[in-house]
């Protein structure tokens, strides 16, 4: 039973929300990328080059709800090693609370901001729809909250092996960001060269993209089963790693 | 005779090469202000944290009302209050909101405004606990240890770095806690706190236990004279200072 879960999980969300950097880190950076990127890529004209519709009509809005994702998994880095460091962690398990409640509430608090991001970035991105095009919200939604739960497996791995708050931030930076660079986001999986290419079969980000891409293309799951499969495989390794070298203190 | 509230068995525990802890043994009767008092480093804090199923011995045995700490977390951590040294809550929690989630931790909390109001913090309610001084958050953790109106509490250097007021004010409140039939198990690098607070205390030095009793069967064994010596011509009566000096050598320590 998870004894206070959603007690803790309301006041991790709150005071989330009273850290005017973090809360404009979450919200308001993705949102600001994705307009200030639409806008330079050509925003509203009509006349618009194929390859450059695509990549504003397709690739941004990904590149956009990887960056939510990514932006959630280096807060729950930076937080858990902040409240290791600080002995709060420690605090909390000398009560009866169980430990999974207290990385519980942080993985709903993330995804809550992560569902409150999105729904401002749709509200951005409302404009760059052409007339008549359906977009599938909802699909799109469910499969960019499961791929971040699964990132979040990833963050627990690296909170439990940064050494001290200070370096939680870049060193997650430096795991996670060129995995989204070799995610097939910017280039085409089949145009990077062999090695990099094999790397990148390994990388969640890679399966993650193609569920987001397959979400946004109104493809069926069924089609993506693998990318699913890749990233339910990611979040039980994750977690049975975590689960082993955590640490409380 | 009672079973004792707390009895320790020849505890051990090592970091690394590092022996913290080699072979202590203690018990502490239900009703009693018991301190572990010692230098740095001399195993105090790991031996209290065993005790509170914090942290797993290596060897040893450990029963606190007849429980297990580690086997019986669960059972144990609902009867006993805890206070962590140096402990740290969430930056922009407010006070109302840990006891909150402190009292929806337990089936039978005592009620928090009143709890906040006896520990003088009912106008901090709102006050995030960055914005707290440090009396004020010692008090805090004090009010999050009693929360679930525990039979055992323990205090792990409750009072450094605190200004004589705030120290007398805390003391008031763990007299208090034993007044209501509780039993406070505590560490202090003050001997004066250890004197003037505890029933009974324990020297550790170097991870054993040098010395225990009352604080006043140990000055009237060590110093059967009843005065010490300060130069020629002066003469104090001994405290507990002068029995902790000359059991644990007068050589600094971490």
């Amino acid at each position: 039973m998870l004894r206070g879960l959603w007690k803790l999980t309301w006041i991790e969300m709150k005071i989330f929300a009273r850290e005017p950097l973090g809360l404009f880190g979450t919200l308001g950076m993705p949102v600001i990328v994705f307009v200030v990127l639409e806008r330079l890529l050509g925003g509203r004209s009509s006349v618009r080059a194929p390859e450059l519709a695509r990549v504003v009509g397709i690739e941004l809005p990904i590149f956009a709800a990887l960056l939510v994702s990514t932006g959630a998994v280096l807060s729950l880095v930076t937080i858990i090693s902040i409240y290791r460091e600080g002995g709060i962690l420690k605090r909390l398990r000398a009560t009866p609370i169980q430990p999974q409640t207290i990385l519980t509430a942080h993985v709903v608090t993330k995804l809550v901001f992560t569902a409150l991001t999105l729904t401002l970035l749709t509200l951005a991105g409302r404009r760059i729809v052409p007339e008549g095009q359906e977009i599938p919200l909802a699909r799109f939604a469910v499969a960019l909250l499961f791929t971040t739960v699964c990132l979040l497996s990833v963050g627990f791995v690296i909170a439990s092996v940064v050494p001290t708050a200070r370096f939680a931030q870049p060193i997650a930076t430096l795991i996670l960001y060129p995995m989204i660079g070799m995610s097939g986001l910017f280039v085409p999986l089949d145009a990077l060269p062999g090695g990099v290419r094999a790397a990148a079969h390994l990388m969640p980000f890679t399966y993650a993209v193609s569920l987001l891409r397959g979400a946004w293309l109104s493809e069926p799951w069924s089609a993506h089963l693998g990318d699913v499969a890749a990233l339910l495989l990611t979040l039980v390794v994750c977690t049975a790693v975590s689960a082993k070298i955590f640490r409380w203190e | 005779m009672i079973d004792p509230v707390v009895r320790v068995d020849g505890i051990r525990k090592m970091y690394g090469r590092l022996v913290a802890v080699d072979g202590v043994s203690f018990e502490v009767q239900r009703g009693e202000i018991f301190g572990l008092i010692g230098p740095n480093g001399a195993g105090k804090t790991t031996t209290l944290e065993c005790v509170e199923g914090v942290r797993r011995p290596d060897g040893g045995s450990i029963a606190v009302l007849g429980l297990d700490p580690i086997r019986d977390r669960r059972a144990l951590q609902r009867r006993i209050g805890v206070q962590l040294q140096s402990a740290q809550l969430q930056k922009r929690i407010t006070v109302g909101e840990a006891i909150d989630l402190w009292r929806s931790l337990y089936d039978s909390p005592l009620d928090g405004a009143a709890l906040l109001d006896q520990l003088g913090l009912a106008a901090k309610r709102d006050a995030w606990f960055m914005t707290l001084s440090g009396g004020q958050r010692q008090r805090l953790f004090v009010a999050l240890a009693l929360v679930n109106d525990p039979e055992v509490v323990f205090l792990d250097e409750l009072t450094t770095g605190l200004d004589p007021q705030a120290r007398r004010a805390i003391w008031a409140l763990v007299r208090g806690i034993r007044d209501r039939g509780k039993t406070v198990v505590l560490t202090t690098h003050s001997m004066e706190e250890a004197e003037r607070l505890c029933d009974r205390v324990a020297i550790i030095d170097h991870g054993r236990i040098v010395e225990i009793d009352s604080p006043e069967a140990l000055v009237a064994r060590h110093f059967p004279a009843g005065r010490i010596a300060i130069s020629d011509t002066k003469w104090l009566p001994p405290t507990l200072e002068d029995v902790f000096l000359k059991v644990t050598g007068d050589a600094m320590r971490d």
